[in-house]
């Protein structure tokens, strides 16, 4: 017991005296969170509009008005004709231009018809589909109130309920995401680096000629990555409560329960990666190209897995932070309890059992 | 110069120390092969307590592999072999909780503080508390370290983290210590202040086996192995190697042995 604690408190003094390390390592989620939460959202906002109005009347005021009026969208330019669409996207003065055909108001009294069409910039493709959404959406609810003057007998009106979030606030979707990427950073490339970095240095050749059990260099190499993680855990649930308003819907008990079992799964892969190489930088580069990458691009975090290729999808299935977000989401944003994760805490605990068996059987007790 | 000689913490098998004709080391035809490679070819010896015992070789000869073998790092392929009364193969954890080791690449924490590295060797090592503050306010005072004992280790001169990493290689006390080339890239003077500590250590029973480069360390030994090709072609005291070879030193002595090696340096 002596051992494994003088063991950990030098883990604790390399951790402590390399001060740029620590910093970037709390930092991180701070930055992340700030980053994803108010620069980096894939909600649309004031969005730059130019209109055409061939013929000004009460029709087309009406809808520019409302367009005006919503968050989404400012209205920046009025043209009144087609040649002078093309400088308005080749300047990026707007990025939807709504034409209103001739005679708009006159057209729509007497045929019951009128024409908009909406030209949007595309460059992203997300953006748009969601922009011309919402223009249509505010095009249709002018036909609501056009259609409450008249008695129209046949009314269709879908209501669309958005559940668990219902302002679409993308934070629901990405605080989860940031939570299963932090960990992993931390857990995964720094516990490899820590250990690699002892095997380079030659004091790993000290430990295995001294009567050190090769299970507590382990342990207290992964100790303080732990603390660490815990810490960071509760930074970005604070952040998230309190500066993101994302609610924990669900028992914070269970995803305190969750976050330790996928912290201990990213340990048991930081110690797969330091039994397969020598260098640090190997390491880096493995936990970096082959653990984060594909947490960003597979997990769900970013691109919808149900769009995947189906080889992509299988894939996925062998990523731990796909399972834990999956597990977070249900827990902090649906309010579910832990039983509606017991397939995604399975999954993990077995993948927790393969890497730490795995990992121990390679851990070189021996220099050959 | 002395270090209190209260060695109570070790226990070995023959009861109290100090039986001059002991073997501490027995090596009996160790063979270590790695695939058709053969690194160590059948070497036998026999170290006794207190003995300087220096191991030298070629890049490549094999010493470090052997060194490795004996400290219970690597298994033997063929052969067997005991250190400090214990068996190499079998009882690895016995063998290492008696021997000290240090090593080529110097193997203390730089960025631990002087007494950081000490507590922490002592700890894994499993001594108290206790016996450790008392042993370092010892070895500080002997080694003159009283100001640097709150520096951090990486802002020492070499020559300072060497005689340290040896401290605090025979720190518990072990019956013998494996010293891998211990004084890279020092001085002479720097090297012969080191070796006033190996002396002092071999004066309070402990066994040093020792690797290096330099020959003026071989002369210092009490007895030489010289290692070829993977097998121990001379063995004895510098005196007698001198004699044997008719070389006026331990360099000329080292250079005909090593003209005849077949393998290449790696």
């Amino acid at each position: 017991m002596k051992q494994l604690m003088s063991f950990i408190r030098k883990e604790f003094y390399h951790i402590l005296r390399d001060k740029p390390t620590m910093l970037i390592l709390l930092g991180i989620p701070i930055i992340q969170i700030i980053l994803f939460g108010f620069a980096l959202t894939t909600e649309v906002k004031n969005t730059q509009v130019a209109v055409l109005v061939p013929t000004t009347d009460e029709a087309t005021q009406r809808i520019i008005e409302k367009i005006n009026a919503s968050t989404y969208f400012d209205v920046v330019a009025k043209i009144h004709n087609t040649e002078e669409i093309q400088p308005i996207f080749r300047d990026a003065k707007a990025k939807l231009i709504m034409v209103f055909e001739d005679h708009f108001a006159e057209n729509l009294r007497r045929t019951g018809k009128a024409h908009i069409q909406l030209i949007a910039d595309a460059t992203d493709p997300n953006a748009a589909t969601s922009f011309t959404f919402y223009a249509s959406n505010i095009i249709s609810s002018y036909q609501q109130e056009l259609l409450g003057q008249t008695t129209n007998p046949f009314q269709i009106t879908p209501e669309v309920k958005m559940l668990y979030n219902p302002q679409m606030i993308s934070a629901f979707n990405f605080v989860p995401g940031v939570l299963g990427m932090i960990m992993l950073l931390i857990c995964a490339m720094m516990t490899s680096i820590a250990i690699v970095r002892e095997k380079e240095m030659g004091t790993m050749e000290i430990l295995l000629v001294s009567p050190m059990k090769p299970i507590y260099t382990i342990l207290s190499k992964i100790t303080p990555y732990f603390v660490l993680s815990c810490v960071n855990f509760a930074t970005i649930m604070l952040l998230s409560v309190y500066v993101l308003r994302v609610p924990i819907a669900g028992s914070f008990i269970s995803l305190v329960f969750v976050s330790l079992l996928y912290i201990f799964v990213s340990l048991a892969l930081g110690l797969l990666v330091s039994t397969l190489t020598n260098s640090q930088q190997a390491a880096m580069l493995i936990s970096g190209m082959g653990l984060m990458i594909p947490v960003m691009l597979l997990s769900g975090m970013i691109f919808p897995i149900e769009n995947m290729p189906i080889p992509l999808q299988w894939f996925s299935d062998i990523i731990p932070a796909k399972w834990y977000i999956s597990a977070v989401k249900s827990i902090m944003i649906q309010g579910l309890g832990i039983t509606a994760v017991v397939k995604e805490v399975v999954i993990l605990s077995m993948m927790a059992l393969i890497l730490v068996t795995i990992s121990l059987s390679k851990f070189k007790v021996r220099l050959e | 110069m002395t270090i209190s000689t209260k060695t109570s913490n070790y226990t070995h098998p023959s009861g109290a120390g100090g039986l001059s004709t002991e073997k501490v080391i027995i090596a009996e035809q160790l063979t270590k092969k790695f695939g058709n490679f053969t690194a160590v070819d059948n070497i036998s010896f026999e170290v006794e307590r207190g003995e300087i015992f220096g191991f030298l070789g070629a890049n490549g000869a094999g010493k470090t592999t052997a060194m490795r073998m004996l400290c219970g790092l690597s298994i033997p392929t063929s052969g067997k072999g005991t250190v400090a009364g214990f068996d190499i193969g079998v009882q690895t954890e016995l063998v290492k909780k008696n021997i000290g080791y240090m090593s080529q690449k110097f193997s203390l924490y730089d960025d631990l503080k002087v007494w950081e590295n000490i507590e922490l060797f002592g700890g894994i090592y499993g001594m108290k508390d206790k016996e450790i503050k008392e042993k370092t306010d010892e070895l500080m005072h002997i080694l003159n370290f009283e100001n640097e004992r709150n520096k951090l280790v990486g802002s020492l001169p070499l020559g300072f983290k060497q005689k340290l990493a040896f401290s605090v290689s025979i720190f518990h006390n072990p019956q013998v210590v494996f010293l891998d080339e211990p004084t890279g890239g020092v001085d002479p003077i720097t090297r012969r202040r080191f070796w006033e500590l190996i002396y002092d250590a071999t004066s309070r029973g402990i066994t040093i086996f020792v690797t290096t480069h330099y020959m003026d360390e071989a002369e210092y030994c009490d007895r030489v192995s010289i290692m070829v090709d993977g097998r121990i072609e001379a063995l004895d005291s510098p005196k007698n190697l001198k004699k044997q070879f008719e070389a006026k030193n331990m360099d000329d002595v080292f250079q005909q042995l090593a003209r005849k090696a077949k393998r290449v340096d790696s």
